[in-house]
């Protein structure tokens, strides 16, 4: 048997959660087919049957929809009822006794499946579902034998198939109308673009008045998943027909963190279907982890290590053991040249925890400095400084499951359903249920309005403001008296808690008086503040848009201040949750990746630490923190940084003030870049070892809610050494073997040395699916919710946030704010997402401007624009929209021609130089050509891909 | 001694405008004022009689006599005879009360349609109007339903469900706000009744759904209105415009401490959406598609709140029973169905219109005493009773009881008190298509059995009508009516096989059958009661 089909139990859970203090609920029973169930109230008589291990007949219902009855298939005898109610629309009742089985049931059963099946195509042998086909399965199931109508009927057998979707296929001929794809759309994804057309007969699914590419869809997959018949199907699985096995691993993109089932025909991944039983998702994915897995088999993979002298040379393909001792000859000569301290390494959050431990291992271990640091720096790296000040650890407080019990959202800074869109659909879903929304942004992002969801108050605040508005919140839950005395008095620091409030009351802090700074109307303010301090549970998401700030620690702290003010911490349904842009920012950060952190945010300087990892690595510490990755760029352009180590991590992309970027790049003696595209950053390198994907490894990612769960191997290392395997070697290479034979192994160690990870184990990961951390012996079974009888640095301490306004200013010169984001289709830098067919719906970056600057500059919507800056400018093709307000303009920077760093500036986070990407003053002008770094940039381009093309090929 | 201005009453009802009443009203004013005679013209309801309409009627000193039918044509003679203050002309048909096919009615939800202005709050209160609903705000909600449970009055849609019953459980279901909704998608063949009260009398309903309200703990209605009733909305939405100005509606119903408002929604021309939980869809914005029960409507319907969904003859008859007392409205009836229930008579009739009798008449009175036999003289071969989903009774049938056990007894159902009369000259094989057909053109979709069923049933049907393997398609079409009566999710495909399997049984040959074995009787082998 080939299937790799899951269990169905028809509908979905029903779980009563006892009041706190009270008695769970006792279930029902019922007797099924004379088999004995208890089940909880309001579940299914088919879910029942599940439980009981008698299966009913099903077409239109399945575990992840709320039941429908409309394929008739279930139908059931209960006695002392009449007629055949469907199983699925029953809920259980007390004593109830059902027949799931009758001469009666089968032959209603037959009849109904005659019905379908005189509407259905008879080609079961060539068709993509074949193996999987729930139709044809319950026509077995039923025992159908004839179809009497014959085929000269009405039917759908010429209905044309859409194609459009780049990814899936939609065959309306082979449509059984159950409706599951509609309602998955509904449900699930919440975005609400599929529909029934037309009565009868003629009812037809549609996604609108279009085709699925031109439609609403997002692409999520989710009524692909739910389809029962060959109508929605993946255009890779019609390719390479029925997977034989399927291995549970966990999506490389954002930092949901999405369990999946990787669908596999020996070594070749058929599809991508989310994991039912994923703790992150429920099933439930989007168009990347779904679909935009292509690049791991592209043609741009590097499948060979690569060496040499001058960044001007060819390429040359040599032996991993050439490349790795050319590395380690380097590093040494540099260090012997310009120091211990001239070399460093940068680790990824897009690579796993066991990898970024061994790549910090390897810099105090053979580098023997500090000179670590991850992309964190540019991302998360306020929520890390923040949260461990005010509450005492540096990670978000819940689980996403968390919000499915909050009654009032502020999402700040963020775009949940661009970003983060697996936890969108189920903060969504939420909404739906009636909980409040409040949004911080500058933008009108999705949220504020979509089908079925609009915010309660869209805090449109000017770029750069965060501080204020957060402080004017705090004010008036202060002064309107709303805030939570007991919790304050109880969990917080007094003396800091006086300072603070004697602080947020000052009449400077009020709305009337933020006002004229942020644009927000104070009655929004105070609106908004009254319903997250008295709506219930309160609960807030927060992005980039907090983070990438000059004060994007102090608006953390704030937001921990204001969430501890009233009494939002320490049990589900509230928190502070930061939203991580990549799928293991937690890990990386948790992994000591940090120049001045040892893993578990333990600082270098402390000795008691340093002994404890200098005993285990048997090696001796530096004391001093090492260079933050803006330092080790202007050590480098001060000559006393010459080596550098990238694992994973676009610099060259992704750092703010390109120019700057790349001198530093270009001024390094080595630079070794680990990846698997030869990336912008591989443009200045002279080492080139090629990466592996997460399809080809074992590995833990930590996702945004520090949920730890397994990467597994589907597939060989294309190049033939996984990334963790790379790392060892160069260690070796540098005289400091590190012996592991299994990733396992690492976490083993980690484990060790590591307080919060103590009771993590793959062994334990293989029995639990996932942990969260804390997991240790105080929780067993890990943490989801943090800080519930106290916080981890024993009172909570109140944070004085002064607004400081940044230094980059609107001026005559540079009139307006540009800030930055991401769309659904890409991922950050893009390296993974433009090597896929996601490029249908974001080909290029995009600068979006108001109706109102646009008219001012002669801007037409598509024209070519200027957007200059202190820093850099760069020309993009412009969206006039009033999604963004007068005075601000917006880009996302998914393509490395769009330069949108070359015009970001040097500013940054006063506590850890997370980069200012979300302010930079510009002014914007109708172009007619591309800027001057875009002409060099495709030079550069040209000219790298011609020395990797024309790389001297080593003997296959 | 001064003569009053004349009063004339001109029906406005779409009955009675389809065949010229607003010509009529129109000559009649016209010739009024180029003859200087003042005259005060009523548009009224209808009686109800509609061989007769437009039906004029004149107030006289001995009560109001009739005119009927009245062409525009016969004004200058009918003013030339005086008919405005009585005066006989060959259209004369004496005192309106007089009428046989009124006289022989019991009159009570209908008391006043046609009697009275429909717009006139003050003439719907002088004749016994809000009577009910004044009772009704001395009550407790419990004790309200206790008088519905009493009065034995049934859903009048067609269910019979027992109107106090559901108003219990919605009353004693938990949730806040709760909705009171009239369904007003009359959309079976040959039915009326709704649309004569919309028309003829729009604030009894709207009495009526104040009482419910209160009764259940609802303070907002709705009325869903079938979009083919472009008059009826015109009349209702003035009625709810003249109910909010006299405080009939609005926070303080009538000066009490009652809220209660309500709002018409218009349908988009779809019968399904007259079953009640594809109207709730419909009423919240969504496609017009059957929901599953459980969960009832009752305890969770509109917008998921607990809801009372009743016909539009169920809560037009609410004022009355509170008004009259329970024990006098269930004096009427006979068997488990008590009351009264407005039969609409249409087809091939003589006489068709409105019958409001208690229940226990036979079909064969209600057609012949009342319609006076066919329109075309020739004998009666089969009626439809129950609007397009009720089965077609033979001649043998028509001495059943109009009650509703009985007549489930005999294979039919009342419904919504639709009756369709067919001579001789029709062919039920066209008949039995027909049905399916119907279902084909309205199915929601979303049922197999209703949606795929009703396509086949037509071809089978056609195959057996051209004679085709009759054995094997009778057979098939047997099978099919089983899967569509026993698996549809609802009413809509669950009776469409009564009207087919009934054309079948009692007129085979129609049908082209004729061998004993293929007239073998109906006997589902999956029977319902079980």
């Amino acid at each position: 048997m080939y299937s790799v089909k899951e269990p169905d139990a028809g509908t979905p859970e029903r779980q009563h959660r006892p009041a706190l203090g009270a008695q769970p609920e006792p279930g029902v029973t019922l007797e099924i087919d004379g088999v004995s169930v208890e089940v909880p109230r309001g579940t299914s008589v088919m879910r029942a049957a599940a439980q009981a291990a008698v299966r009913i007949p099903k077409l239109c219902a399945t575990e992840s929809l709320e039941a429908f009855g409309s394929c008739r298939l279930c139908l059931v005898e209960i006695e002392g009822r009449r007629g055949y109610p469907a199983s699925c629309t029953t809920p259980v009742e007390p004593g109830m006794r059902v027949r799931t089985q009758s001469p009666a049931l089968a032959k209603l059963r037959r009849g109904t499946m005659e019905l379908y099946i005189s509407d259905h195509p008879l080609d079961c042998l060539t068709c993509p579902a074949n193996g999987n086909c729930e139709l044809q399965e319950m026509a077995g199931v039923v025992g159908l034998r004839e179809v009497r109508y014959g085929v000269a009927g009405k039917n759908h057998l010429a209905a044309p198939s859409d194609l459009s979707n780049p990814y899936f296929s939609f065959d309306p001929s082979k449509c059984i109308a159950c409706s599951r794809c509609v309602r998955a759309c509904d449900e699930v994804q919440g975005t609400f673009a599929l529909t029934l057309e037309g009565r009868g007969f003629d009812t037809k699914i549609t996604p609108g008045d279009t085709n699925f590419l031109d439609s609403e869809c997002v692409s999520c997959g989710a009524c692909v998943q739910a389809c029962p018949t060959a109508t929605l199907m993946e255009k890779s699985l019609i390719a390479a027909g029925q997977p034989d096995h399927a291995v549970v691993t966990t999506c490389a993109y954002c930092g949901v963190g999405c369990s999946f089932r990787a669908e596999m025909k020996g070594a070749e991944v058929v599809r991508m279907v989310p994991n039912k039983l994923g703790d992150a998702n429920h099933g439930h994915s989007c168009v990347k982890g779904r679909f935009a897995w292509g690049y791991a088999t592209h043609p741009d993979r590097v499948r060979k290590p690569m060496i040499r002298a001058a960044i001007t040379d060819p390429w040359r393909e040599v032996s991993w053991d050439e490349a790795l001792s050319y590395a380690a000859a380097e590093l040494r000569r540099i260090q012997a040249k310009y120091g211990r301290g001239s070399v460093g390494g940068v680790t990824s959050s897009r690579c796993s925890n066991e990898e970024t431990y061994l790549v910090q291992k390897l810099v105090r271990v053979a580098f023997g400095n500090n000179n670590v640091d991850t992309c964190a720096r540019v991302c998360h790296s306020p929520t890390g400084y923040g949260l461990k000040t005010t509450l005492g650890e540096s990670a978000g407080t819940q689980s996403f499951d968390s919000v499915q019990e909050a009654d009032v959202v502020m999402v700040i800074g963020a775009n949940p359903t661009d970003g983060h869109p697996v936890f969108a659909s189920q903060l969504k879903r939420r909404l739906r249920e009636g909980a409040q929304l409040i949004v911080v942004d500058p933008r009108g992002i999705d949220l504020v309005r979509t089908a079925h969801v609009q915010a309660a108050h869209h805090l449109k605040l000017r770029p750069g403001t965060n501080v204020a508005i957060i402080n004017a919140l705090a004010h008036v839950i202060v002064t309107e008296d709303l805030h939570a005395k007991e919790f304050v008095a109880a969990r917080c620091e007094p003396l800091d808690l006086a300072k603070w409030l004697a602080f947020i009351r000052e009449p400077k802090n009020s709305p009337e008086a933020t006002a004229e700074t942020t644009g927000v109307p104070a009655e929004t303010v105070r609106a908004a503040a009254r319903l997250y301090a008295t709506g219930g549970n309160g609960a807030i998401y927060y992005g980039l848009g907090v983070t990438e700030h000059s004060q994007g620690s102090t608006m953390v702290m704030g937001i921990a201040n204001l969430a501890m003010l009233t009494g939002n911490l320490g049990r589900p349904g509230v928190g502070v949750n930061p939203l991580r842009g990549q799928n293991n920012v937690q890990g990386a950060c948790d992994m000591g990746s940090f120049p001045h952190e040892l893993p578990g945010y333990r600082h270098v300087s402390d000795p008691e630490v340093r002994a404890l990892f200098e005993a285990a690595w048997g090696a001796t510490l530096d004391a001093e923190p090492g260079l933050r990755i803006p330092n080790m760029f202007d050590a480098a352009l001060d000559g006393s940084f010459k080596g550098l180590y990238v694992q994973g991590e676009d610099l060259a992309q992704s750092d703010p003030d390109t120019h700057h970027v790349t001198a530093a790049l270009e001024a390094l003696e080595c630079l070794i870049v680990q990846d698997l595209f030869v990336n912008e950053t591989a443009k200045f390198a002279h080492v080139f070892l090629p990466g592996s994907s997460f399809l080809e490894k074992d590995g833990t990612f930590t996702n945004a809610e520090r949920r730890i769960s397994r990467v597994r191997k589907v597939m060989p290392p294309l190049a033939g050494l996984a990334d963790w395997q790379t790392t060892l070697a160069l260690a070796n290479a540098l005289g400091c073997p590190m012996h592991y034979a299994h990733p396992s192994e690492i976490m083993d160690e980690i484990a060790r040395l590591t307080p919060t990870f103590k009771g993590v184990s793959y062994a334990k990961l293989e029995a639990r699916g996932s942990l969260q951390w804390p997991c240790n012996d105080a929780a067993p079974e890990g943490t989801p919710v943090m800080h519930v009888d106290a916080f981890v640095r024993g009172k909570g301490r109140f944070v004085i946030t002064e607004y400081v306004a940044t230094s980059e200013r609107v001026s005559r010169r540079f009139p307006l704010l540009l800030t930055t984001g991401r769309t659904l289709t890409q991922y950050n830098v893009g390296a993974q997402t433009r090597r896929t067919l996601n490029v249908v719906w974001h080909d290029e970056d995009l600068l979006e401007i108001h109706p109102h600057d646009a008219e001012h500059r002669g801007v037409r919507d598509g024209d070519r624009v200027s957007v200059t800056s202190r820093a850099g400018d760069t020309v993009l093709r412009a969206v006039v929209t009033e999604r963004v307000q007068p005075g601000v303009v917006y880009t996302t920077f998914h393509h490395p021609e769009s330069g949108a760093n070359v015009v970001t500036t040097e500013n940054s986070d006063w506590a850890t130089n997370c980069p200012e990407y979300k302010v930079t003053a510009v002014q914007v002008a109708v172009a007619s050509e591309l800027s001057g770094w875009q002409r060099r940039f495709t030079e550069r381009q040209e000219a790298q891909h011609g020395l990797v093309a024309l790389r001297v090929r080593s003997k296959p | 001694m001064r003569r009053r201005v004349p009063r004339i009453y001109v029906p406005r009802d779409s009955a009675a405008l389809s065949v010229g009443a607003d010509e009529v009203a129109e000559a009649l004013a016209r010739a009024a004022e180029d003859g200087g005679l003042p005259l005060t013209i009523v548009r009224n309801g209808s009686r109800g009689m509609f061989w007769l309409e437009p039906l004029l009627e004149v107030e006289t000193p001995e009560g109001r006599v009739a005119y009927g039918p009245v062409s525009a044509e016969d004004v200058p003679s009918l003013l030339a005879a005086d008919f405005h203050h009585g005066g006989a002309h060959p259209l004369r048909l004496g005192p309106t009360e007089d009428l046989a096919f009124l006289r022989a009615q019991d009159r009570l939800t209908f008391e006043r349609v046609g009697v009275t202005d429909p717009l006139d709050l003050d003439d719907y209160a002088a004749h016994g109007g809000l009577r009910g609903l004044r009772e009704a705000l001395t009550l407790s909600p419990e004790q309200i339903v206790e008088i519905m449970v009493r009065s034995g009055l049934r859903g009048r849609g067609g269910a019979a469900f027992p109107a106090g019953i559901k108003w219990r459980t919605v009353l004693s279901a938990p949730g806040d706000p709760k909705y009171v909704v009239c369904n007003a998608d009359e959309g079976d063949s040959g039915t009326f009744s709704d649309r004569m009260i919309l028309e003829g009398d729009p604030f009894v309903l709207i009495e009526g759904m104040i009482i419910a309200g209160r009764a259940t703990g609802a303070n907002r209605g709705y009325v869903y209105l079938r979009s083919e009733y472009p008059h009826a909305e015109a009349v209702f939405t003035a009625a709810l415009d003249s109910a909010r100005r006299a405080r009939l509606l609005g926070p303080r119903v009538l000066g009490s401490d009652q809220a209660f408002d309500l709002e018409l929604r218009r349908g988009a021309g779809a019968y399904i959406c007259g079953e009640e939980t594809a109207m709730l869809e419909s009423l919240e914005g969504k496609r017009g598609m059957v929901r599953p029960k459980p969960p009832l409507p009752a305890l969770a319907g509109l917008f998921g709140a607990p809801t009372v969904v009743n016909n539009v003859i169920t809560l037009a008859t609410v004022p009355i029973v509170l008004d009259k007392g329970p024990d006098y409205y269930a004096a009427y009836g006979a068997g488990r169905s008590r009351g009264t229930l407005p039969f609409q008579l249409a087809g091939n009739v003589k006489r068709g219109g409105l019958v409001e009798k208690s229940f226990g008449l036979t079909l064969r009175q209600l057609i012949d005493d009342f319609g006076g036999g066919t329109a075309s003289g020739r004998p009666v071969r089969a009626v439809q009773v129950g609007g397009p989903l009720g089965a077609y009774f033979p001649d043998s049938k028509l001495d059943t009881p109009l009650d509703y056990e009985p007549f489930a007894a005999a294979g039919g159902m009342l419904g919504h008190g639709g009756v369709v009369v067919f001579d001789d000259t029709v062919d039920m094989g066209k008949m039995a298509r027909y049905a399916m057909e119907f279902c084909a053109i309205e199915s929601c979709g979303k049922c197999t059995p209703c949606r795929i069923g009703s396509v086949r049933g037509i071809e089978v049907i056609d195959a057996l009508r051209r004679g085709e393997r009759q054995a094997h398609h009778l057979t098939l079409l047997r099978d099919l009516c089983d899967t569509m009566l026993h698996g549809s999710l609802c009413a809509m495909g669950g009776m469409t096989p009564f009207p087919v399997l009934s054309a079948i049984d009692s007129f085979p040959e129609d049908l082209g059958l004729t061998t004993p074995a293929e007239r073998s009787r109906t006997s589902p082998e999956t029977s319902p009661e079980r």
